[in-house]
């Protein structure tokens, strides 16, 4: 039987399809033109223009504390809750688990809205502060979902085998079941990173005057039509960064002898 | 029933937390959409029907048919482009295969803000996409790519497609290839092989892809504000609308209501289908 083209056809068109807006927007960070999209010449004035910006470096300082912040505290609470939905079985723990799952599946329209009227309900002032407790709350499920993952594949007589040969309980921990988890967390975490960062819903709805991250910086600036082409430079560099940090994890990763 | 310590220990932080700020604040905007507007975003005292009353305005059922019409589009042809592509990677040499789901994952990091305007910029009046339309007459000089319901499509899907394929090559990927020439050997032509064991072998796969475009599309805001007109805004806009420009915040809580009703009735269906 002749295999259908289909199949290699579609995902030749769809990579196309994903690439293409990337590729335009590279180009057009170092097209002179303002405006008309026709090539006018090389330039690398909008990545000057782009480093004499001080808000832009404040909005990325903004982005990566609350990003820090939040992986931080989503590692902790998630890796917890994980432990509890893995170790115990009971009415307690089916109520964590449906209270886990549903922010996974609330529109992030909802989950601003809500945490807005929460925080104005509450008299608590729109601030940075409120950008990462909802940061921290949409992360949550994440880590716990991936450091779950972790543990299914986890063999609970590694444990016994070490609290047989002496180890207390807390030794037993540290010593072995921290180390094994240790990957899965650090995913967990590496995931609220990311999704922090790219955050803007959610962060739209609850930032205050003063506390604008990167892609609400971007947003309110593509929003005014305002250096356009700066918002194109900036998207170089990050795609620049994103591609160098694959290409780092990709070497890290791969085994040594092969 | 008693609950051990250890346990309470373990659950209380990811429990209280989630608590205050997912499941109070989603009451809130319940107890809110039945309460009085004041002006400049104020909430009044007592209770008011006022804001759930509004929901009777004319444009609603047609902006939640728009809603709901183009996050069915969208995921219609998320499917119809992901199971080929998710084919196609479970048929490749692991070697390949792990290469091509890195390229497919990229561009997907880069800001999602970014991604919505490099494709503003793909179908700006003058970009090079309208240019060549109306260069060959399959675009009139007044129309325009962009501010319509069709760029939210096309935007939408290129947001959610690799969300679609990513479940449906997991699925595909366990998927025994054997049983379709099983099938044709006992005499069934490929479309029917396809349709009759590929589909239904790979049916988990096909049912989160569906949610997982479906339900966050129900919410959409900065797609149809970036690439939509006025005639293609959905209900997280006229949300967000609500909130920002009118200052109502009981009405944009009774919207909100709105949506969340919408977004777990797939969710019902599921559980029903489960028990099934």
């Amino acid at each position: 039987m002749k295999p259908s083209r289909i199949p290699l056809v579609t995902t030749g068109i769809v990579l196309a399809f994903f690439y293409l807006p990337i590729a335009a927007l590279v180009a057009k960070s170092f097209n002179s033109s303002r405006f008309s999209p026709e090539w006018k010449g090389f330039t690398l004035k909008w990545y000057e223009r782009l480093f004499e910006r001080d808000d832009i470096l404040a909005a990325l300082v903004n982005s990566l504390k609350v990003a820090l912040i939040a992986a931080s505290a989503s590692m902790l609470l998630g890796t917890c809750a994980a432990f509890a939905l893995h170790r115990y079985k009971s009415r307690l723990q089916d109520a964590h688990r449906m209270m886990v799952n549903v922010p996974l599946v609330l529109p992030d329209i909802l989950m601003g809205m809500s945490l807005l009227l929460l925080f104005i309900a509450a008299g608590v002032s729109l601030s940075l502060a409120t950008v990462t407790i909802a940061h921290i709350t949409f992360c949550l499920s994440y880590v716990t979902l991936v450091v779950l993952a972790r543990l299914q594949d986890f063999d609970p007589n590694i444990v016994e085998a070490a609290r047989d040969l002496g180890a207390t309980r807390l030794q037993a921990f540290v010593k072995i079941t921290l180390p094994i988890l240790f990957p899965g967390i650090l995913a967990g975490g590496l995931l609220a990173f990311t999704l922090s960062i790219d955050d803007y819903v959610v962060t739209f709805f609850v930032k205050g005057p003063g506390s604008d991250t990167l892609p609400t910086l971007v947003y309110s600036m593509i929003k005014k039509s305002k250096e356009l082409p700066v918002i194109n430079a900036l998207s170089t560099l990050m795609l620049l960064f994103t591609f160098l940090l694959v290409f780092a994890s990709q070497r890290l990763t791969r085994p040594v002898n092969r | 029933m008693k609950i051990r310590k250890p346990e309470l220990l373990a659950t209380a932080p990811s429990f209280l937390w989630l608590a205050l700020f997912v499941f109070v604040p989603v009451a809130i905007i319940f107890a809110i959409a039945f309460r009085p507007a004041l002006p400049a975003g104020r909430i009044g005292e007592g209770w008011s029907m006022d804001a759930m009353r509004s929901l009777k305005d004319p444009i609603y059922p047609s902006l939640l048919l728009r809603t709901v019409l183009i996050s069915f589009f969208t995921t219609a042809l998320c499917l119809a482009l992901a199971l080929p592509v998710a084919w196609h990677l479970a048929r490749l040499p692991p070697k390949w295969r792990a290469r091509i789901l890195i390229l497919i994952i990229i561009p997907f990091w880069t800001n999602f803000v970014i991604r919505v305007f490099a494709w503003q910029q793909i179908l700006h009046a003058e970009g090079a996409i309208a240019e060549t339309l109306r260069s060959i007459g399959l675009l009139g000089e007044t129309d325009r790519l962009l501010g319509n319901s069709a760029a939210v499509i096309i935007v939408s899907v290129y947001t959610y497609l690799p969300f679609a394929i990513l479940p449906i090559f997991a699925a595909a990927e366990k998927f025994d290839f054997a049983l379709l020439d099983a099938a044709r050997d006992l005499g069934a032509k490929p479309f029917r092989a396809f349709r009759s064991v590929f589909l239904p072998g790979i049916r988990q796969g096909l049912v989160t892809a569906i949610l997982i475009v479906f339900i966050p599309m129900l919410g959409s805001y900065v797609i149809p504000d970036m690439v939509g007109g006025t005639d293609s805004q959905m209900l997280g806009n006229k949300i967000a609308q609500r909130n920002f420009n009118d200052r109502n915040l009981p009405q944009a809580a009774a919207l909100s209501c709105a949506l969340t009703l919408l977004v777990l009735a797939p969710m019902l269906l599921r559980r029903k289908e489960k028990t099934a």
